[in-house]
């Protein structure tokens, strides 16, 4: 049952709930005239105690698109937050206004304290480097929906696996599916952190490998998921000369690439995609955009429990 | 060894690792009771080579959570009519609540007023704990 529930961590949903949100988003993406009215008279806040622009349109426009409406603030300084309410105060208030809930943070946890004091489903909009579920299911639609499945695949992570949380949530999802294969690829200051290894990796007897270059194994990839690598993040100036290409895609990479590659990203780039990629018909990003927005209406309607 | 009378009420905590009595008295604020105990340090223990030892003569209210969460090994005897009618085991509490501070800066524990720190057990043979807000990993030992 996901009615009432908080989705606080992408892991608090099991696979089978995830399969109810994304068989639904599926129905919703074939007929949306079907869910136009669907949340009539239901309220989402969006509390985002940090800007975020694309990740509160994407939240906003998944409710008004089910007939619902939005209130909220889209950066602390127009809120009471300035005045030193503390956070189990201020989400009392608004849960009692509202339906249900997306917050964004730029501490990481708050969500899950704020959860604690709301008796309308909270979702985690993103918090500090920690945790963006939404991010997370948006992916794995994407990836459903580009595969026809979430098993059997060969996934390249490519860029800073160290600091980039989305990549983490990433691992940590499809390593809940069969048969999924993991080829790591980013420079070697910037590995997937020891605990992923370990904890997710080691523990569940996954297959993976650690390269510097994307040019070395782009050939045997089903996904590929870009991220970006910010030239400061690299130790010393000669490994940055000697690596920034790798972890640039474009049409000469692409060459050795399979038929059926989908290329993925969190958005929003920078260089790490070339645009010349864009008319590629393996890019799914944009896709990957609008169907976060759908993966958002799925979820919505599931903890509000009309569908 | 040195001699502390037997009590005929209350509690002894025993098999205190060596250094940490005085830690587990501070705690239960032992130095400003007005009833008798003692901290017994470095006393010889069949089990442990060394141990430190408390004797507390009255009942008190123990968090036996925080005492195992100090130390697992610990053993709980109450006293009766100078009989011990009750042995508790402790051993590493699956959640520790507003014991030790979460160290991450960015974790919301570090900004909001009124919060408690909240750790849940990772792994009970390395002690190791988390945060339940920003998952940072705490473990007893440093
Ligand atoms: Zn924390």
């Amino acid at each position: 049952m996901l009615k009432g529930r908080h989705l606080i961590d992408p892991q608090d949903f099991s696979v089978e709930e995830l399969d109810q949100i994304f068989s639904l988003a599926e129905e919703i993406i074939n007929n949306p005239e079907n869910f136009t009215h669907l949340c009539n008279g239901k309220i989402l806040g969006t509390l985002f105690y940090e800007p975020s622009t694309r990740t509160r349109l994407s939240f906003e426009s998944a409710m008004l698109r089910l007939g619902g409406e939005v209130v909220g603030f889209s950066e602390p300084s127009s809120s009471s937050v300035t005045k030193g309410e503390n956070l189990p105060d201020t989400i009392r208030t608004v849960a009692a206004y509202t339906d249900i809930i997306a917050m964004r943070h730029p501490k990481e946890g708050a969500p899950k304290y704020a959860s604690q004091f709301s008796n309308v489903p909270l979702i985690n909009a993103g918090d500090g480097g920690h945790q963006h579920p939404t991010q997370t299911l948006a992916d794995l639609l994407t990836i459903r929906i580009a595969k026809g499945n979430l098993t059997n695949l060969t996934i390249g992570l490519c860029g800073d696996l160290k600091f980039g949380r989305t990549v983490h949530s990433l691992i940590k999802a499809m390593s809940r599916y069969e048969n999924i294969k993991f080829i790591l690829i980013s420079p070697n200051e910037l590995q997937v952190p020891k605990y992923i290894k370990t904890e997710v990796l080691d523990r569940k007897l996954i297959d993976y490998i650690e390269v510097e270059r994307l040019e070395d194994v782009i050939e045997r990839l089903d996904i590929l998921y870009m991220t970006r690598v910010q030239k400061e993040r690299f130790f010393n100036e000669a490994d940055y000369i000697r690596l920034k290409d790798s972890y640039i895609l474009d049409k000469e990479k692409l060459k050795s690439a399979k038929e059926d590659l989908t290329i993925l990203h969190p958005l929003p780039r920078v260089n790490e995609i070339s645009m010349e990629v864009d008319n590629d018909p393996r890019a799914w990003y944009f896709k990957q955009v609008r169907y976060g927005m759908f993966v958002r209406m799925a979820l919505i309607a599931k903890l509000l429990g009309v569908k | 060894m040195l001699n502390i009378n037997s009590i005929t009420k209350g509690i002894v905590i025993d098999h205190i690792k060596p250094g940490y009595g005085i830690r587990i008295f501070e705690y239960l604020k032992l130095d400003r009771a007005n009833f008798t105990v003692a901290l017994i340090m470095n006393a010889t223990s069949r089990k442990y080579g060394r141990k430190d030892m408390i004797k507390i003569e009255n009942v008190i209210d123990l968090d036996l959570a925080m005492l195992g969460f100090i130390d697992p090994n610990i053993t709980v005897n109450i006293i009766e009519d100078e009989k011990i009618i009750e042995k508790i085991n402790l051993s590493l509490p699956d959640r520790v609540e507003g014991i030790i501070q979460c160290k991450n800066p960015r974790c919301i524990t570090s900004e909001e007023r009124g919060i408690t720190h909240k750790f849940v057990l990772l792994d009970e043979n390395k002690g190791i704990y988390k945060c339940e807000y920003c998952d940072q990993i705490y473990s007893w030992e440093g």
